[in-house]
């Protein structure tokens, strides 16, 4: 058997490791999350250059290891980096979205081709600039936990399937709930947050584009709430994301505390 | 492996492998050169590495590693007070000045922007750049973070930042690695070097 093989992969983070090494996690498109070794990646006359840097879309030859494999090439299929890394907004949030990818492929080597091109799109989403960024985040948030088995309800109630519209959301239960499912100290989003999040989670653009901005946080702070219950941690990146846009640099309060203070 | 030998041969082998670089075998070979070299020489280290840890701090205007409340580059009163280079870490302050280009002074964020690892704005020593602005003497701050991502991300955040205060801000360029071949440079290296491409003057 070989033991070289060649994927495309979306680079998820990188770690220093000894004098000029760095281990690279990626995303592969056939084999799930790979932790491999770039050698000497960090010297400047690296033939990798700038290749295996976050949130670039590779190609890349590897070698299998006994813990980790080894790059041996890597050449470019998609430079989101060089437009994400300019801005500064953009940034943050392309890495809550590559650690939450990392969170949801965590068993090494299990394909996770879905979640693969998911996340390869919402970063071409993302560096084009195709729609606002805290939308992209939500959407792909949101589409990643459906495709990991964790698919949110926005119309029906999501305890007894009762046919919506509901005015309650709660995280445990699932999404939205019905009067009768209710828990207490449940969310009670605007009639507008749960179309805006129904239109997220079915990549409805033309819909979620229209939004207005306060619908927009309140439905950032419930896709935070529902992502780190059904996580079980606390995304660290999450509280980085920086969603103020380009022009201004204040600091807007999180959404994820703002909700769970009100709910707790 | 430590647990094979007994008492202080096992403590030190155990300290030796826990720092950057040093596995297990690495530091049972350190461990047993020590055992063979002579009193002065180890008292010597063992001196060295109190005296490092007593002497050594951080400067007050700068945070890059000095002897005294200031480093030698802030008391250095000969240096170009109108411009500041912002760096990672004390070594960027090292190579920087090995080219000789820079007469200026420094200031040491103490790493780059990094949410995975928990690392924000706050916690980078990006107020301190700012208390140094305010005095209206610095006219030009040059950001010299790592050409990588979470650099290039740190050099946005500081030039977004500092836009409104009316200093000029400009970034190291990047490009092509001198004694390189232009047909291994990667996308974003050779995009860059095209954006950043220089007029030749007869």
């Amino acid at each position: 058997m070989s033991r070289t093989y060649r994927d495309e992969a979306v680079v998820l983070r990188t770690h220093d490791l000894g004098e000029a090494d760095r281990i690279v996690t990626l995303l592969t498109r056939g084999s799930g999350q790979v932790r491999a070794v770039a050698k000497g990646v960090r010297r400047t006359s690296s033939k990798f250059g700038a290749r295996l840097e976050p949130f670039g879309v590779v190609d890349v030859q590897l070698h299998l290891g006994r813990s980790l494999d080894v790059v041996t090439q890597a050449d470019t299929l998609a430079p989101h980096g060089r437009s994400i890394m300019a801005d500064y907004s953009l940034f943050t949030t392309a890495t809550a979205m590559v650690e939450t990818a990392a969170r949801l492929t965590e068993v090494e080597r299990e394909p996770a081709t879905q979640q693969y091109l998911l996340l390869a799109g919402a970063l071409r989403a993302l560096a084009e600039r195709a729609h606002a960024a805290t939308l992209v985040l939500d959407s792909y948030l949101l589409r990643a936990l459906a495709v990991a088995g964790w698919a949110p309800s926005f119309a029906e109630c999501a305890r007894c399937s009762r046919p919506g519209p509901h005015r309650a959301f709660s995280a445990p239960m699932g999404g939205a709930v019905c009067g009768g499912c209710r828990p207490p100290g449940a969310a009670a989003p605007a009639e507008e947050t749960f179309a805006l999040l129904g239109a997220l989670l079915a990549g409805d653009w033309a819909v979620a584009d229209r939004s207005d901005d306060r619908h927009r946080r309140e439905s950032s702070g419930l896709v935070a709430v529902y992502l780190q219950w059904h996580l079980e941690r606390q995304l660290r990146s999450l509280r980085h994301v920086d969603r103020t846009g380009a022009a201004r640099v204040d600091r807007t309060l999180d959404p994820a505390v703002a909700i769970i203070g009100r709910t707790a | 492996m430590s647990a094979a030998y007994e008492g202080a041969v096992a403590d030190l082998i155990a300290e030796l492998g826990r720092l950057p670089g040093v596995g297990p075998k690495s530091a049972q070979r350190i461990a047993f050169h020590i055992l063979s070299t002579d009193s002065d020489d180890v008292a010597r280290l063992a001196d060295a590495l109190i005296q490092v840890k007593a002497r050594v701090r951080f400067c007050a205007i700068c945070g890059n590693v000095a002897e005294s409340e200031q480093c030698r580059i802030c008391a250095d009163p000969r240096r170009n007070d109108t411009q500041i280079c912002v760096v990672e870490e004390p070594r960027d302050v090292v190579a920087i000045e090995r080219t000789r280009e820079f007469r200026g002074r420094y200031h040491v964020l103490g790493g780059a922007i990094n949410p995975i690892d928990g690392v924000g704005p706050d916690d980078l020593r990006i107020r301190e750049l700012m208390t140094r602005l305010a005095s209206g003497v610095v006219t030009e701050v040059i950001i010299a973070t790592d050409p990588n991502v979470e650099g290039e991300a740190t050099a946005a955040y500081l030039s977004r930042l500092l836009g409104s205060m009316g200093v000029a801000v400009t970034r190291l360029a990047s490009g092509l690695p001198v004694g390189g071949d232009l047909e291994y440079a990667d996308e974003i290296t050779l995009g860059r070097a095209f954006e950043g491409r220089v007029r030749l003057d007869a």
